[in-house]
């Protein structure tokens, strides 16, 4: 990582994210990103404060960002969260986010901001 | 309970904790595992342990909620040790050698849609545990061991 710190709320801002809830969390600092789609792989390999990147969008992904403690999740290529999953995740106060990009363009947004893995 | 168990390890029991988990509820699948990690920050548990451990009660949880009726998560401290158990009701594993393949998985396609049944889970569970047991009997249910060691130099 390089030495600035980003905060959420700027690449909300940058990429026109969507905030699906969670707005009053966004001053978090993203301290790295992970992007995948197998909740094991989520489970084994992305680290506290980082962004999560998925396609993702039923309740059990609010399971996943608490214990990892993500600082968010950022649902890719225009899918929605169900209901039950914002329901969740503003009671555990996960920040979710919506984008119409893909995940290889959202990644490569981020990384370039000087967010990395 | 306790006493049992005092009596095998010959060792003090710190804390104990019991969770409920329910076949089906993907909705709360996982919830358990963070109540335990909670557990083990409050109590103060070197971080890398509480890692390591809520990775492999995650991935424990999830199989419970995917292929068995119910089990119990139960938390045992020790002064040297902590004991993960993972006992379910279920139609347990036939062939656990295969089981514990990554990449191999009975999932339908359904769950795996949603992001689990990658066949990760029993090795995720194994890499991370420092001693990793697991016995099944098919038609009954499934335990899992998982021990972490709380007295290495490195941890």
């Amino acid at each position: 990582m390089t030495g600035k710190k980003i905060k959420l709320s700027k690449v909300i801002e940058q990429f026109n994210l969507k905030i699906e809830c969670g707005e009053q969390f966004l001053d978090k600092e993203i301290k790295g990103g992970y992007v995948s789609d197998l909740l094991s792989d989520v489970i084994a390999n992305c680290k506290e404060g980082y962004i999560w990147i998925t396609l993702q969008g039923h309740p059990n992904i609010v399971a996943v960002a608490v214990l990892k403690e993500a600082c968010g999740i950022v649902i890719i290529n225009n899918r929605q969260p169900e209901e039950e999953t914002i329901k969740k995740a503003k009671k555990e106060k996960v920040p979710i986010m919506t984008s119409s990009l893909t995940a290889f363009e959202l990644v490569g947004k981020l990384y370039e901001l000087g967010i990395s893995g | 309970m306790k006493g049992q168990i005092d009596k095998i390890t010959d060792s003090e029991v710190l804390f104990e904790q019991e969770f409920k988990i329910n076949g089906g509820d993907f909705i709360n699948a996982g919830e358990s595992s963070s109540k335990l990690k909670n557990i083990l920050k409050e109590i103060g548990i070197n971080t890398d342990i509480i890692r390591r451990l809520a990775i492999a009660a995650y991935e424990a949880e999830v199989n419970v909620v995917t292929y068995a009726r119910h089990g119990i998560m139960r938390i045992l401290i020790y002064p040297e040790k902590i004991l993960l158990t993972i006992e379910d009701e279920g139609p347990g594993i036939g062939d656990i050698d295969q089981a514990m393949q990554p990449g191999y998985s009975t999932a339908t396609e359904e769950i795996r849609e949603m992001g689990f049944g990658a066949g990760m889970g029993l090795p995720n569970m194994k890499k991370n545990a420092d001693i990793f047991n697991i016995s099944s009997i098919v038609d009954k249910g499934t335990k899992l061991e998982i021990t972490m060691n709380l007295n290495d130099k490195n941890a």
